[in-house]
């Protein structure tokens, strides 16, 4: 089938403002828009530019908005789309480094705020530390993040404050505080719990809605919000 | 621009991460990636990391170490699979330690599963040694290991392409890398260069590896006089999804799955009577091949089944939901209630750079290269021999990835500065000038595709002189027509076209290192299967290829195996 394309052009060296251009390729149903993007790369036009690794949803580098929808282009079948001409561009909230390529270091540094590591105070046993099956759950769905940004991109929330954290730094905070092998429970949650932390969140469930991995993301910060008001049950809003 | 660094690690998949934490704190140390370094091919391992801890079932390092070198087909060196094994439960609870999310038994100790040519008492069934975390073991290692790295405060170069070597009389002074953000290409001054940049599946149409995985860490010392080691044995994964190459990993077996020809017939059996569908790859990808060829490919077309529906939605849950997610997306299918098409995909590279087992890179008389390191899939030790056993890279990652940062910390203390030659990076701004010059002539996507072609047809599972031969000539003709490619992009930022006519020059030199180590092994033996000389031929051929680059030639010359306990038998399971 044929597949129309427009996609967000935007190269700092040369253009003084983006502009979107259209192209058109050949594709089977079952193909990725992944696939279609490096069919144009490749035999159309090599000034085109995205990132992309591992082809199969693992490595989180092609994010982009997808027809409105933020999401990864390896994980997005053209049968999905049949019909329609397919919008591209960048993850929306990011600095455009060039087309669909987005500045990456803020949003890690977000995530590294948070302490995204285990913080131990009692030395390490000569074998495992001992965690139940029951806590390791607790963990089962967020350690499914792929650092892909698809979240924070889309998060309504950061519209009305831009110093907000974002999801994907939540996620990660939630992570490790509910790792029962850490023992920085309270000062973690102390972290998150500011203005600009799980109380910018204003449950639009988008992150949720978009996350490649199905995380539950809302759901896990709503979490963390309840866990603070019961630990901290002095504090006040 | 000159960055300068006593340590320059490529890469930081598990293996340059490990390395990197181990010299922090004592040197000054910075990782370089082409990729975010949380974007490394290692973060695709799914099904776990081998050690016998014993946790659910008894086991012991010597059955592990037995089951490697049996795996590898007995050309395993075995002074480093003992190594391998016996350090293997350190480095799991040390990853433990680190914050990997390991699966728990009820006890809450880490939880672990059956895979390929996983037995206990040397052979006799399968034992439970994969240490995993459900079917993203390799994911949360890397992003344990990347945040560690970063608490460390460890400088690190994302989106950085090393583009060259630089030697001065013989010793490495550091490296050419290209920053993809802004197309300047740096010279990283350094006293120590390792190596540490993954595989190079690329080579082939349908694989397992990532985008990134073209082989210039390998290909660049190649090019510059040092050889590689058993570059003909390819692993082939016997589960990628038909036709994509995704792939579902060997733990969907190990928790009960089962292949299936169009007969509805669990074909392993044949096979491999003892452990069946849980024989190590090599055997399986031969023997799904041989099941297409006899006509009993499902509906006659070339896969076969691999059947899930009996474990359940909540094992699938649980413990595979990743590949159950893969199937949804990419076939439409639910694993939980219809059977799975899958085919042999390439996936895993044992050759490599010839390195000790401290990862000092190995010239060609076997001296060490000063100042070069290497390890993970990138370097051959020797350790996977003619066929790795799954969960057994992850452990080689970890457990040699940090003997190299180790060896680096002790050998620095006599390892001056040494002045680099007069612009180092010379030779690279012209290369790219040359490319980016050129204004009319071949598309580099279609040199490379023709090149997976001519590799996936003629050097793959089952290979022979002729279609080799064949396969050199295609090749030879390639790189003449490399030299006339043209790019459309001649821009500064992001210039993936560019990077791509690049690495494809990597792509052609590796495929005719395979190619020429390959028709030279007249036997067959692990991953290397020849329809003309079928059987294994210790007499002649239990020994180690190395290949260089002589005048522009290849030169193939061999070295002998390390046999210290296990002396070789026929490989039955
Ligand atoms: C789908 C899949 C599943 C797997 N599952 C398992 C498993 O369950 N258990 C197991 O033991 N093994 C598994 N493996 C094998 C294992 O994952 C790999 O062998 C291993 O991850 C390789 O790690 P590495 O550190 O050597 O390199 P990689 O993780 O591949 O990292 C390479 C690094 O080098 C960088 N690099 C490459 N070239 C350059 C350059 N020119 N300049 C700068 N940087 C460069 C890359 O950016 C990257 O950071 C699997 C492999 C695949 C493909
Ligand atoms: S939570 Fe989901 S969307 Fe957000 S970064 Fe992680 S994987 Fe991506
Ligand atoms: S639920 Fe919260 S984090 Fe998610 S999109 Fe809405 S506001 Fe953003
Ligand atoms: S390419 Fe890796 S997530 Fe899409």
């Amino acid at each position: 089938m044929e597949m129309r394309f427009k996609i967000f052009r935007f190269d700092p060296e040369v253009d003084k403002e983006p502009r979107f251009q259209s192209y058109t390729v050949s594709a089977e149903p079952h193909h990725r828009i992944l696939d279609c993007l490096n069919k144009i790369k490749w035999e159309q036009d090599g000034t085109l530019g995205y990132r992309m690794s591992c082809g199969h949803g693992i490595c989180g580098s092609d994010g982009m908005r997808i027809n409105g929808v933020c999401g990864l282009a390896c994980q997005k079948l053209v049968k999905e789309y049949e019909g329609t001409e397919v919008v591209l561009e960048p993850l929306p909230h990011f600095k455009v480094l060039k087309d669909l390529i987005v500045e990456m270091d803020g949003f890690l540094e977000q995530v590294k705020r948070f302490r995204p590591y285990l913080i131990s105070t009692s030395p390490p046993p000569e074998k495992e530390r001992y965690q139940s099956p029951e806590d390791r759950k607790k963990v089962g769905d967020v350690i499914r993040c792929i650092l892909c940004a698809c979240c924070t991109a889309a998060c309504p929330a950061m519209d009305e404050n831009e110093k907000y954290v974002g999801p994907a730094a939540l996620v990660w905070a939630y992570r490790l505080i509910n790792d029962s092998r850490d023992d920085a429970f309270r000062e973690r949650l102390k972290a998150v719990d500011f203005k600009d932390g799980v109380w910018s969140c204003k449950n639009y469930f988008e992150c949720t809605r978009v996350c490649p991995k199905t995380i539950p993301v809302t759901k896990s910060i709503n979490l963390l919000k309840r866990e603070i008001e019961k630990t901290f049950p002095e504090r006040s809003h | 621009m000159v960055f300068k660094h006593d340590v320059v690690v490529v890469g930081a998949g598990l293996a340059g991460l490990r390395a990197a934490l181990e010299v922090a704190g004592n040197a000054d140390v910075a990782l370089i990636s082409k990729v975010y370094p949380t974007r490394s091919h290692s973060g695709a391992a799914q099904g776990g990391i081998a050690a016998a801890l014993g946790n659910e079932e008894p086991d012991s390092w010597e059955w592990h170490m037995y089951d490697t070198v049996k795996g590898g087909d007995y050309l395993t060196d075995q002074n480093v699979a003992e190594i391998l094994a016996q350090d293997a439960p350190r480095a799991v609870y040390e990853l433990e330690h680190f914050g990997v999310p390991f699966n728990r038994t009820p006890e809450g100790k880490i939880a672990q599963r059956a895979f390929g040519g996983h037995t206990r008492d040397f052979g006799k069934a399968a034992v439970k040694r994969a240490c995993y975390a459900a079917d993203r073991s390799g994911r949360v290692m890397m992003d344990t290991l990347y945040f560690q790295v970063e608490r460390k405060g460890i400088k690190a170069y994302p989106e950085f392409q090393m583009l060259d070597l630089i030697f001065k009389d013989k010793q490495v002074v550091g490296l050419v890398a290209y920053e993809l953000a802004t197309g300047e290409v740096h010279f990283f001054h350094s006293r120590v260069v390792m190596l540490a940049t993954g595989g190079y599946g690329k080579i082939y149409k349908t694989t397992s590896n990532a985008f990134a995985n073209t082989g210039e860490g390998l290909y660049i010392p190649y090019r510059a006089g040092i050889p590689l080691e058993d570059m003909e044995f390819v692993q082939f994964h016997p589960t990628g999804i038909y036709g994509l190459g995704v792939l579902l990993t060997e733990a969907a077996r190990g928790e009960g799955g089962v292949l299936r020809n169009d007969a509805g017939e669990r074909f392993m059996e044949r096979y491999a009577p003892t452990i069946k569908d849980l024989a190590p790859r090599d055997m399986v990808s031969r023997a799904i091949w041989t099941e297409i060829r006899a006509g009993r490919g499902v509906g006659g077309k070339d896969y076969v089944h691999l059947d899930l529906t009996h474990l359940g939605e909540k094992k699938l849950a649980e413990r595979l939901s990743d590949i159950t997610s893969f199937v949804k997306i990419y076939l439409g299918l639910d694993p939980a209630r219809e059977l799975v098409p899958v085919q042999p995909t390439c996936h895993y590279m044992m050759g490599g750079i010839p390195c000790d087992v401290d990862g000092h890179v190995l010239g060609d008389k076997h001296e060490i290269i000063t100042g070069l390191y290497a390890a993970g899939e990138c370097s051959c030790l020797s350790l996977h021999g003619a066929n790795r056993l799954g969960c057994n890279s992850l452990l080689d990652l970890v457990v040699f990835g940090r003997r190299t940062g180790l060896q680096i910390v002790r050998d620095l203390g006599r390892l001056p500065w040494n002045e680099p030659p007069e612009n180092p990076d010379r030779a690279t701004v012209e290369r790219i000038r040359r490319i980016k010059e050129r204004k009319t002539g071949e598309k580099v996507g279609s040199l490379r595709s023709s090149l997976q072609e001519v590799m996936t047809t003629n050097c793959s599972v089952f290979r022979h002189e002729e279609t080799m031969e064949q396969a050199l000539l295609e090749i030879r003709s390639l790189q003449e027509r490399y030299a006339r490619i043209a790019i459309d992009n001649k821009g500064l930022k992001f210039n993936t076209d560019l990077l791509d006519a690049l690495e494809l020059e990597a792509l052609l030199g590796l495929a005719e290192a395979v190619t020429v180590s390959a028709l030279n092994r007249k036997e067959s033996r692990g991953a290397h299967s020849r329809e003309d000389y079928p059987e294994r031929n210790d007499e002649e051929w239990l020994k180690h290829t190395l290949i260089q680059k002589k005048d522009g030639e290849p030169r193939v010359f061999y070295k002998p195996v390390t046999i210290t306990r296990f002396q070789p038998k026929p490989r039955t399971y």
